[in-house]
């Protein structure tokens, strides 16, 4: 699978995510949730930065789990919980905040 | 004849690297890769064999093996010559012939 | 989950030599979503997965091991290193990677993940282990 833009063409997986990493950019972040239906806003960067420099720190896209009590010690316990996390991505915190950051599919999680 | 002996295997989990230095004649190489690359660090219990063979064989290690493991050319036993790529194969060039130990 | 088990994983291999190490990782990692009391053994060649400033640029593999620093996060704290097995390869724990966990009831106070046993000391921690997965 493969989604064209702005003349370039990014390939991806059955579920959605980038097949190559270091083809991300902001742009095609914008794309994938717009054809999700859904609009990125400053509190989406926010989670999703964190993911992208989780990543380039250890190397793994983290459990849901794992990002909810990360971003609560980084960002305060009003971000740090499922609710909040939710309600930004109501697919799944790890699975659809990773998928707009250009990250593999967190291991075995939502 | 000289013969360049390539050992992949660490020493600590395979006889690999014990056979190549008990069937390696005078003026041979051994060329330390791979999981080989661990056998080339000091104060191992592999470190005597090699310190009493460096004599009679020449001992190489594969840099970008040693790198991706953590190793540091100082943790060498020393003697040892680290080669790239192109030098492996200038090394398989420079010999009349390989023996891979796997 | 009711009740909570005892997880044993032990490591016995090198990294990208073989793929045993990667491996067992990965299995921790999904592991950990089941919260279960998991401690993590590294013995003979697989005390090198622990090794600082692996780089693998060089051989066009991926370098896994900053994800050993993940572990904490996924509450994984209990490293043990074989004492044996580092002296028979001329290391120390000073060769391997600083590895910390972060004490969440504790005003994420850093406490060490790796700790240097004998193998008597490993063999009564595994002994007293309900599942073993072996690398």
């Amino acid at each position: 699978m493969a989604i064209e833009l702005n003349g370039k063409t990014y390939d991806t997986d059955e579920e959605g995510y980038l097949a190559d990493l270091s083809q991300w950019d902001e742009d095609i972040a914008a794309e994938m949730a717009r054809l999700d239906d859904a609009e990125l806003t400053s509190a989406h960067w926010e989670v999703m930065n964190f993911l992208r420099e989780y990543y380039e720190e250890y190397q793994i896209a983290p459990a849901v789990r794992v990002l909810t009590k990360a971003i609560g010690k980084k960002l305060g316990k009003d971000k740090g919980n499922s609710k909040y996390l939710y309600e930004l991505f109501p697919y799944g915190p790890a699975k659809q905040a990773c998928k707009y950051s250009g990250l593999p599919k967190p291991t075995g999680c939502v | 004849m000289a013969m360049l002996h390539t050992v992949n295997k660490s020493s600590f989990d395979r006889n690999t690297f014990e056979s190549c230095l008990r069937l390696a004649k005078e003026g041979s190489s051994v060329l330390l890769i791979e999981d080989g690359v661990y056998a080339a660090m000091k104060n191992t219990t592999a470190a005597e064999q090699i310190n009493s063979a460096m004599g009679t064989l020449t001992f190489y290690v594969l840099g970008p093996d040693m790198d991706a493991r953590g190793i540091k050319a100082d943790a060498l036993i020393d003697g040892f010559k680290i080669v790239d790529y192109n030098g492996f194969v200038d090394l398989s060039i420079e010999h009349d012939s390989v023996q891979s130990w796997l | 989950m009711s009740t909570i088990k005892k997880f044993f994983y032990v490591n016995r291999k090198a990294p990208y030599g073989t793929v045993y190490a990667l491996e067992s990782l990965e299995v921790v990692l999904i592991g950990a979503a089941f919260e279960q009391d998991v401690t993590l053994a590294f013995i003979d060649d697989g005390v090198y997965q622990l090794m600082k400033n692996q780089s693998t640029a060089g051989i066009g593999m991926k370098n896994f091991s900053p994800t050993y620093k993940a572990l904490g996060d996924y509450d994984v704290t209990k490293l043990y290193v074989e004492k044996e097995s580092l002296e028979a390869r001329g290391l120390t724990i000073d060769d391997l990677m600083d590895l910390k966990w972060e004490d969440e009831d504790d005003d994420w106070a850093e406490n060490d993940s790796i700790r240097v046993v004998t193998s008597a000391e490993l063999a009564d921690i595994m002994s007293e282990q309900d599942v073993v997965l072996s690398f």
